[in-house]
């Protein structure tokens, strides 16, 4: 038999678990989460069922097909084009009333349409029960398939649909509209046959010219004044409505006995008092747990490290490596790279810790908790979201910006997301708290997170009193159900950010250490001895004039920060490759850094000054790139990006003058 | 009224939705439509809304709920 390739469109609403699917059949390890809007982007996998290949694309969730944001616009795309030849409607059974409107126009396409009632357990837990037989004979006949892809079954069902539905062809027409409107619709699609010929999906074409609908009216232009009189969309709308409300009395029983549990829940977590108190006290416990947590595993690896750092001098020694090998590798790399890997626990532990706020339910709740504090600043709750992913790290919150419905809002939380503290700056904390702060380090760490969010808040306030724009956007966004965090899920996200940041300790990081280990062990006449004559000292020295006033005069702190754009955390294992310290993360490495930074005046003001650079300045490389490709723009991302550097160098100007004036 | 003038706990019907731009249109596909059953289940002092409708909850914001005009069920 000849393989076929089949290609099938994943299709349904936010948050209805069609990334969990894809994952489930492709063996992917997608990010996942419990709110609306996590997928921006299309991705393709495949699978193979009998012999077919089957070419499978996980779409961001909609709720209609229309093109009003940009994951509209990607999946509409998508969902309109040739290359899909099957749609898999993903329907969140335990919300069928409303994940049914999308499916009533994605039948309209004329396309074949399986529909995979995923939640099924959901549904029974809730004590609902679904008439299998009498659904699919309300919706024209299309094979619907029970599946839980969380619990993983019904997955070879699905798949056999696809492969026999595949060959069936399209469905026929569901719903009829009221007398008016089919009329309307009928002298549409006549004229479409004599003005376009035999052109597929008349009747859908024919209803959205009655819906106004731009894309379509530019397609296939029609000049029928009498009967596009106006937009029917709200009529449309509704009779869709009307006819899904049969479906649901006929095919659902018990619906809404026990949900109680979200709304319990809510009362507390979306209290009109005590709703951002909570929101404040969940993310401390966060980085509490970051912090303390992060730090009792650290101990492990600083051991295997300094165990691996020793054995790696004694074996190149023994075999007789050059001397300036032996350096570049132990001092360089070792240094650079393993420093940075003593911080994994506390990256683990945070990205831990917002794995679960993200799939237990309560992110979307945290947009309409903080709606009244972004409000203020010209912003709709919504905007928060992408602030709170910026804690893990700011390439995802930027694309995360896309479900913000203006352009203008776009901007703006683009342009305000890389002040919120990300993961990679929590080596940064974590170090220089640790050498210059004592039992106050947690403090001072906290205060940088208080300072990113606060500053984002300001130049949020600032750009809305600048631009005078009216406050009109506003929050819309569905609430799910609180649920459990899933183990398998929590684990795909953790171990897909650990593996990023071995990642980028194994590529970015390490390029960055050899390349500083040769600017710092090579000067104009050669290799050098004495590391002020280097390369990265002169370098150093052009900029210290500039960082003087900020406490940050000193030649190495310069070439940490300008390494520091490759990625953030760079600025620590340029220390250590700087200084020559091995174990940077490890008490005697501390001791070690704060006796040699000591010497050169470095005291602890100085300290957080640079942590207050390192917060505010421009962003690493990946999120330039991100920011470029979001905004579509390179004008705007340099304003951006001098203004950050800008920013930074005000701030921590002010706080060093006002910190050495005080102590 | 408007639904923002609605009280936490009750129920209300929809008479007219007219926002702004494709709010209203994607209100609309939410399932928020003229005669449609909705409660409200949260409120905050900005005016934000928690709503629940067709079995779905909703965040809305004050300047969505003020364009919402609804009478008590």
């Amino acid at each position: 038999m000849k393989t076929r390739t089949i290609t099938v469109g994943f299709v349904g609403n936010p948050n209805c678990g069609k990334t969990t699917l894809f994952n489930a059949i492709t063996g992917s390890s997608l990010k996942v989460a419990n709110w609306p809007g996590v997928t921006v982007e299309r991705v393709e996998g495949e699978a193979s069922y009998r012999g077919d290949r089957i070419r499978i694309i996980d779409l961001p969730g909609i709720y209609s097909l229309t093109s009003y944001s940009i994951e509209e616009r990607v999946t509409r795309k998508c969902v309109m084009s040739e290359e899909v030849d099957v749609l898999i409607n993903v329907v969140d059974a335990s919300s069928l009333e409303r994940n049914l409107y999308l499916t009533m126009q994605l039948l309209e396409l004329k396309k074949p349409v399986i529909l995979a009632l995923n939640m099924m357990d959901i549904v029974e837990e809730r004590g609902m029960e679904l008439d299998l037989h009498r659904l699919p004979e309300m919706l024209g006949g299309i094979p619907v398939v029970p599946v839980s892809a969380r619990r993983r079954t019904g997955l070879d069902v699905l798949l056999h649909a696809v492969s026999h539905h595949y060959e069936e062809g399209p469905v026929k027409s569901v719903m009829r509209y009221s007398k008016g409107l089919e009329a309307k619709i009928g002298k549409l699609e006549a004229e479409l046959l004599a003005r376009y010929g035999e052109i597929p999906n008349r009747r859908w074409l024919a209803v959205k010219h009655l819906e106004m609908d731009e894309q379509v009216r530019e397609q296939y232009p029609l000049s029928m004044p009498a009967v596009l009189d106006k937009s029917y969309e709200k009529q449309l709308i509704n009779e869709k409505y009307d006819y899904i409300e049969e479906v649901v009395e006929e095919c659902l029983f018990n619906k809404g006995e026990k949900e109680a549990s979200t709304d319990k829940i809510d009362v507390w977590l979306t209290h009109r008092v005590w709703g951002v108190p909570i929101f404040l006290l969940i993310m401390a416990v966060v980085f509490f747990l970051t912090f303390t947590v992060g730090d009792f595993l650290k101990g492990y690896f600083e051991e295997g490290l300094a165990w691996f750092s020793d054995g790696v001098t004694a074996f190149l020694a023994e075999i007789g490596t050059a001397e300036w090998l032996i350096s570049l590798i132990v001092d360089g790399i070792i240094a650079g790279v393993g420093g940075i890997l003593t911080f994994l626990p506390n990256i683990f532990i945070l990205f831990l810790a917002l794995a679960f706020l993200e799939d237990s339910g309560y992110m979307a709740r945290v947009a309409y908790v903080m709606d009244e504090t972004m409000g203020r600043v010209g912003l709709s709750g919504k905007a928060f979201l992408p602030m709170v992913l910026g804690f893990g790290c700011t390439v995802p919150a930027v694309m995360a910006t896309r479900a913000l419905e203006s352009e203008r809002d776009r901007k703006k939380t683009i342009l305000i997301t890389p002040f919120m503290s990300c993961s990679a700056r929590l080596p940064i904390y974590v170090l220089f708290s640790g050498i210059f702060f004592g039992k106050y380090a947690m403090a001072a760490a906290y205060s940088l997170y208080v300072l990113g969010v606060f500053t984002a808040i300001v130049v949020a306030l600032a750009v809305h009193k600048i631009t005078g724009d009216k406050e009109e956007n506003a929050l819309l966004i569905e609430l799910p159900e609180y649920k459990t965090p899933n183990a398998r899920t929590v684990a795909i996200y953790v171990w897909e950010k650990v593996k990023d940041y071995l990642t980028k300790a194994g590529t970015v990081i390490f390029l960055a250490s050899i390349i500083l280990w040769f600017l710092l062990n090579y000067g104009v006449t050669g290799p050098v001895e004495d590391v002020s004559l280097s390369f990265g000292a002169s370098v150093g020295r052009f900029l210290t004039p500039l960082l003087l006033p900020a406490g940050l005069g000193l030649w190495q702190v310069a070439v940490a920060l300008i390494s520091g754009i490759s990625a953030k955390e760079v600025v620590v294992s340029s220390f250590s490759v700087l200084f020559g310290i091995s174990n940077i993360n490890s008490a005697a490495g501390m001791a070690e850094l704060s006796g040699a930074l000591g010497n050169l005046g470095f005291g602890p003001v100085n300290a957080y000054a640079l942590m207050v650079f390192c917060l505010l300045y421009t962003p690493c490389a990946a999120t330039i790139a991100t920011i470029r490709k979001e905004t579509g723009s390179w004008i705007w991302t340099l304003k951006m990006m001098v203004f950050q550097l800008l920013f930074a160098w005000g701030m921590s100007v002010l706080v060093y003058q006002v910190g050495s004036l005080i102590f | 009224m408007t639904l923002s003038e609605g009280k936490i706990g009750k129920t209300y019907v929809v008479e007219e939705v007219h926002v702004d731009g494709p709010v209203t249109r994607r209100l609309e596909a939410l399932g928020v439509n003229e005669q449609t059953g909705i409660v409200i289940q949260n409120s905050k002092r900005n005016g934000a809304l928690i709503i629940k409708v067709r079995g779905t909850r909703l965040a809305l914001g004050r300047r969505i709920a003020d364009h919402i005009q609804v009478r008590e069920a």
